[in-house]
């Protein structure tokens, strides 16, 4: 699930996911509409700004973490210092991807959630 | 008004921005204080709001043309005016956060609001500068006024 209110990086990492085999997209535009989708489609992995209207990612971490303690949550946002970084891990993100960034770099940080995700089960 | 130090955190922003996502690397021109006989404007304009522990804009002007080229470089095959108006707050956005990284949490932004045409909203004009950027044949403007 994408969780960004930028339509153009909704759609660029739409199109990083989707080079993929075998991956569903789902997208949502603010942390509100995130955790209504979250609740019906339960995703294995989230891509979550911070900065968006309605809820910010850093609250919306939080409840998608207690809704699913296993769901691998990646941060990619362009707020970049540490304290907020830590806030977002502390909420339950695993990785944090900073705003901008390259399609190879959002490619291996995916890479790298999906492996720890094959690591556990 | 900002030290010069603060200007050239903005100007690697901008540098930063398009050097990681596209094709060709922005070309920074020199920083001036503008005032409202000089003042930039271009086709859409994105604003952001600081508040926190310093308080002002950061706008980001540019031309249709250009965004309309710059979303091509990012993989766009089909350019709408929403993806248009859409990534010129995206800039802004992204580069008033990266800055953080040296003005600290406490440096807190909006997300971004949009103005089509010219903009007359830019405030405190005596105390804001501009850094112009080239990227490939088009100008763009970051305006930035923190007190």
């Amino acid at each position: 699930m994408i969780v960004d209110d930028s339509l153009a990086v909704r759609r660029k990492i739409e199109r990083c996911a989707k080079a993929r085999e075998g991956v569903t997209v789902l997208m949502a535009v603010n942390g509100r509409d995130a955790i209504t989708l979250f609740k019906t489609e339960m995703p294995d992995l989230v891509t979550m700004d911070l900065t968006m209207p309605e809820l910010g990612g850093v609250e919306c971490i939080k409840v998608l973490a207690n809704l699913n303690p296993k769901v691998h949550i990646l941060v990619v946002s362009a707020l970049s210092d540490k304290v907020t970084a830590l806030a977002a891990i502390k909420n339950g993100a695993e990785g944090f991807l900073k705003k901008p960034f390259s399609d190879e770099a959002l490619a291996i940080a995916l890479t790298e959630l999906l492996e720890t995700e094959s690591y556990e089960t | 008004m900002m030290t010069d130090s603060e200007v050239q955190v903005f100007i690697d922003g901008i540098k930063n921005y398009f050097m990681t996502v596209s094709d060709s690397k922005a070309v920074v021109g020199t920083p001036y204080l503008i005032n409202a006989n000089k003042s930039p404007y271009s086709d859409y304009t994105g604003v952001i709001e600081v508040s926190g522990i310093r308080k002002g804009k950061v706008y980001v002007l540019a031309a249709r043309a250009m965004l309309r080229h710059f979303l091509l470089s990012l993989g766009e095959k089909n350019i709408s005016s929403e993806l248009i108006i859409d990534i010129v707050g995206e800039v802004a956005n992204t580069i008033s956060g990266n800055v953080r990284e040296q003005f600290g949490s406490q440096f807190v932004i909006s997300t971004p609001t949009i103005i089509e045409g010219k903009n007359d909203s830019i405030e405190d004009v005596n105390q804001a500068f501009s850094v112009p950027f080239r990227w490939k044949s088009y100008t763009g403007y970051l305006v930035v006024c923190l007190k």
